[in-house]
């Protein structure tokens, strides 16, 4: 069944619209493939959208517009969802991992809970061609969905008070690697030498919301001769 | 036009801020909006030293700020009533004032309101960094050194001198009834609802309107924390979605926490709507212990606030004082 879509106020300038009430493949299409759509369309009216799970902020320029147009434009978005306009389709990134007991603290007790082999948490966390459901917490923090049941981690008790960047870590059916050193309660299972978010550089993220993401592992040396800091 | 010198920072202050109207368009990428709490403070201060809106000026909390000027310009503060003299010289606020080089500028603590803005001719000149030079500590983005670090002793703030015939020819003063009024320490905010506000009842939605909420110490440029009566959704959590400036989240232990401009850009707990942007300026003067009520609005009321407080900021025309040199 196709679940309702409704658009809700959430502020003076801004819609929400909600997609669906659980994480899916096809919702997370549907959300980025709205949010191209509505970039496309609304020129200087729109100020700025968040995409997540399954929803989507439409932030506009009240001064420009108002919310009875919005809404129509927005109705306008989910009835055409991949018309003809200029989105991209959704892009495949590969990342490379590397998973040790040395980069990532907690795969040996994410294993043993499991009752799996530590190669085994490895082989099934590469297995999984993911979602990006959404982007937040920190700049470029990109949520991956959904991990299989077997390796899924509930967060850690006590949050570190540092995790460096570039953990790979698993909290509940989510994965993710950090974009930056920061205080963190997932449990990390090793280290991707490539910067998730680099605020030098033009994009500063490789992914966004709709976009799919794979996991590669790489030996130690691999790490190091690719920049990783250990 | 050059820029080769601007304000050196004497003393930084308690916790003060370079910020522009905010980094807009960056949500995607996790970025929140920055920009300074007390939106209507700020545009005055800019307006007061040429019409210029979106220019990077200062935001000083509580107050403490000491620059000395190394060029010929003219600013202004507006905001929070923070004692400013130039050369140990009371000055007065919401008003423009030359400076020149050599001249040490100092703020003083807050005696009423928490948040001041001082603005430059021309606004001071640091480069962007995704558009904006927004100090955002939290996510180590904007500010002079483009990393989120509040203001430091030493710091250099590059600003251009400004025309001396505009220096000598007047002072502006924003008129005393455009003047916001921060001495109560308490404020009553617009709330346009939305979001799940379907989740709480009518019962409880009555008691958030009828009751007075404090602002407790668990406040910054994220969110300001509120203790009062206890408001329950019938939801624990929701899937994290986008939040918006003003956005108004209940926690499980339904002490309200309106969210600012350094806010997260998507968050799980439930949403009861989002105060009037117009009204956050007021909410962020206040301390703790400040009080507030809350007021609903629909969503035309909102769009006409908006419109009227653009006209009306658009027509007040600005005082003349002549000098008596």
């Amino acid at each position: 069944m196709q679940p309702l879509k409704t658009i809700s106020i959430a502020g003076e300038n801004s819609l929400i619209v909600y997609f669906g009430d659980t994480p899916s493949d096809t919702i997370a299409s549907e959300v980025a493939a709205t949010a191209a759509q509505l970039r496309a369309n609304l020129g200087d009216r729109l100020i700025d959208l968040v995409p997540s799970y399954a929803s989507l902020l439409v932030i506009y320029d009240p001064f420009k517009t108002d919310h009875h147009a919005m809404r129509s434009a927005i109705r306008q978005a989910l009835a055409n969802p991949t018309g003809t306009d200029n989105s991209q389709p959704s892009s495949l990134v590969t990342l490379p991992v590397y998973y040790s007991t040395e980069s990532g603290p907690d795969l040996q007790s994410l294993a043993d809970n499991a009752s799996l082999s530590i190669e085994e948490v490895m082989a099934i966390h590469q297995q999984t061609e993911y979602r990006v459901y959404a982007i937040g917490f920190a700049p470029g923090f990109a949520y991956l969905g959904e991990l299989d049941p077997r390796i899924a981690a509930p967060r850690l008790a006590t949050p570190r008070q540092k995790v460096p960047r570039g953990a790979v870590a698993i909290a509940d059916r989510q994965t993710a690697v950090y974009p930056a050193q920061s205080p963190g309660g997932w449990n990390l299972i090793g280290l991707c030498p490539e910067r998730m978010f680099d605020p030098s550089v033009e994009p500063s993220m490789q992914v966004q919301v709709g976009d799919r993401v794979r996991f590669k592992a790489i030996d130690r040396q691999t790490f190091l001769d690719m920049g990783g800091l250990l | 036009m050059t820029i080769n010198s601007g304000f050196k920072v004497i003393k930084p202050g308690i916790f003060s801020l370079i910020e522009d109207a905010g980094r807009f368009g960056q949500h995607g990428i996790g970025l929140t909006t920055g920009g300074p709490l007390d939106s209507n403070a700020f545009r005055w201060a800019n307006r007061l030293c040429g019409d210029q809106q979106r220019a990077a000026a200062i935001e000083v909390t509580v107050g403490g700020l000491v620059l000395e000027s190394q060029v010929n310009t003219t600013i202004a503060v507006t905001g929070a009533t923070l004692p400013l003299s130039i050369n140990s010289q009371p000055r007065e606020l919401w008003q423009s004032h030359p400076v020149k080089i050599g001249d040490r500028i100092e703020l003083g603590f807050a005696s009423s309101g928490s948040r001041g803005y001082l603005a430059v001719a021309g606004g001071f000149h640091i480069a962007p960094i995704f558009n904006s030079v927004a100090t955002v500590p939290r996510e180590a983005l904007g500010g002079v050194h483009r990393d989120g670090t509040a203001l430091q002793t030493g710091d250099l703030l590059p600003c251009s001198e400004s025309s001396t015939q505009n220096q000598a020819a007047a002072q502006l003063r924003v008129p005393a009834d455009q003047r916001p009024d921060y001495s109560t320490n308490s404020a009553l905010l617009r709330v346009i609802l939305g979001y799940q506000q379907q989740a709480f009842s009518a019962l409880h939605k009555q008691l958030f309107f009828s009751s007075e909420y404090a602002v407790t110490k668990s406040s910054d440029r994220m969110g300001f924390r509120l203790k009062g009566a206890p408001i329950k959704p019938s939801l624990d959590g929701i899937l994290s979605e986008g939040i918006c400036l003003g956005a108004i989240q209940v926690p499980a232990d339904g002490q309200p926490i309106v969210l600012l401009n350094d806010r997260q850009t998507i968050g799980g707990y439930p949403k009861l709507g989002s105060v009037l942007t117009l009204d956050m300026g007021k909410l962020a003067q206040l301390l703790p212990g400040g009080t507030l009520r809350f007021e609903a609005i629909s969503i035309e009321q909102a769009h006409n606030l908006l419109l009227l407080d653009q006209q009306r900021f658009a027509n007040t025309v600005l005082e003349v004082i002549e000098l008596d040199e």
